[in-house]
């Protein structure tokens, strides 16, 4: 799939609330553009729902139920459920939420509608942090980052919630990154094509919440694939392939970088070089992924 | 049985929900067609969708909604957008 062939037709309209340099709206409009018009979302509270702009009018082309930040996945299920009932299985359910709603508050109505089976597709962007209400900590902020309920950086490691889904065992889940719209593309349209539930995480470099330049939203999101930081793969039918360069990395094809090329431009992570450098806990960091990249290649490397 | 109206609100779709968001911007992207290779990579990663594809293949910047980030400028990898101050350009 090369970039000219992804169509040209838009469902994020422009004008909208997201800030300069947003990658969800980077990623919506990727999302929209791989599933077309003949689409419902859900989509919880989150920057989202703001990005949604101010009432009456919508940024959004295609018709989104909001609903409450714990609900993404219970409310597709319903909305997925009268779909069914009126006959119109054409059109593809998507609940779309930030890693707060994923990781933390809406977690366990994600894990009852993929055990049941739903049919739909759960994409959560990833910002790793609760960036709407203004940078608080979630499940999927990495250890030692600033954010303001962490204030001299977070003391726990994130969780591996594509590793909690994998253990639901559906049809499908990948990981993927804005800075990747072929792969983001690609994904979509796979997930689109299978029945039942469908998961797609994508990690989405925030600007103000990581304190990075909204030039860079598009490097911060390749300097964390190339560091380690983050994995892109896909899981179809328990078949796991480790995509891109993080399939060159699970294979030691290519040197993994340095965790300090990714967090040097954040400002979330000043205080590790400033007034001096924290030694420590940059080893801990590069520890902790040198540590997780050897349990990808002994569950995930295919001898 | 009583039947009762759902009552609840509905937005609907309009382009510039939040206004003209072109006037957010600092800095403006110029396009130097000449060193254009028209890759589309400004196109794709734009987070607005300010960037237009024309029918000959090439494209063009859409001012309006424009906020100015400036990834279509870093992401071009023959630089032929640049960031020019609002106040400066041409
Ligand atoms: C039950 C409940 N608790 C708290 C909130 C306030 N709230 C709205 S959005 C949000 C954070 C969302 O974070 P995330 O899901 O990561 O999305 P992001 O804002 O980062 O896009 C919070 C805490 C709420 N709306 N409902
Ligand atoms: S805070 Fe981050 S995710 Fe939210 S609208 Fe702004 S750039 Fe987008
Ligand atoms: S990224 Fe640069 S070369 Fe590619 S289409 Fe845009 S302006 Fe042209
Ligand atoms: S400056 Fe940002 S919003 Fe404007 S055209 Fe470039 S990428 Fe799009
Ligand atoms: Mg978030």
């Amino acid at each position: 799939m090369a970039i000219k062939d992804i169509p040209v037709e838009e469902c994020m309209l422009q004008g909208n609330a997201a800030c300069p340099g947003c990658p969800a709206t980077m990623g919506l409009r990727l999302v929209l553009k791989a599933l077309g018009k003949k689409t419902v979302m859900v989509i919880p509270a989150c920057c989202t729902a703001v990005i949604e702009s101010l009432y009456p009018h919508t940024s959004f082309d295609v018709p989104v139920m909001n609903i409450a930040f714990e609900a993404a996945a219970a409310g597709a299920s319903g909305v997925e459920a009268a779909l069914r009932k009126q006959g119109r299985e054409d059109i593809t359910v998507v609940a779309w939420a930030g890693d707060g709603g994923t990781y933390d508050i809406g977690l366990q109505a994600l894990s009852g509608a993929f055990e049941r089976g739903t049919n739909f597709i759960y994409i959560c962007y990833n910002n790793q942090i609760y960036s709407n209400t203004g940078i608080q900590r979630s499940g999927a902020t990495p250890y030692a980052a600033w954010t303001t309920t962490t204030v001299g950086g977070k003391a726990e490691f994130r969780k591996e919630m594509g590793e909690i889904v994998l253990a639901h065992h559906i049809p499908y889940a990948a990981q993927t990154c804005i800075s990747y719209p072929e792969d983001v593309y690609a994904k979509v349209m796979k997930a689109k094509t299978i029945k039942g539930p469908k998961y797609i995480e994508i990690l989405a470099p925030c600007p103000p919440g990581w304190r990075f330049s909204m030039d860079s939203t598009v490097e911060m999101g390749r300097l964390a694939v190339d560091c380690g930081a983050w994995a892109m793969w896909e899981c179809e039918n328990d078949v796991m392939t480790f995509s891109g360069k993080s399939k060159l990395l699970l294979e030691k094809k290519v040197p993994r970088k340095p965790v300090e090329d990714w967090i040097k431009h954040q400002g979330r992570f000043s205080h590790l070089f400033k007034p001096q450098r924290d030694e420590e806990k940059l080893k801990v960091i590069e520890n902790h992924i040198d540590r997780t990249w050897e349990r990808y290649r002994a569950l995930y490397l295919q001898k | 049985m009583k039947k009762y109206a759902v009552v609840t609100s509905i937005s609907y779709p309009k382009k510039g929900a939040m206004g003209k968001t072109g006037s957010w911007r600092v800095f403006r992207p110029t396009l130097d067609k000449a060193k254009c290779v028209k890759c589309l990579r400004c196109w794709i990663y734009c987070p607005e969708g300010s960037i237009r594809r024309e029918p000959d293949g090439s494209i063009s910047i859409d001012y309006e909604y424009c906020k100015g980030c400036g990834i279509c400028a870093k992401e071009c990898a023959v630089k032929a957008i640049t960031m020019k101050r609002e106040d400066e350009h041409e």
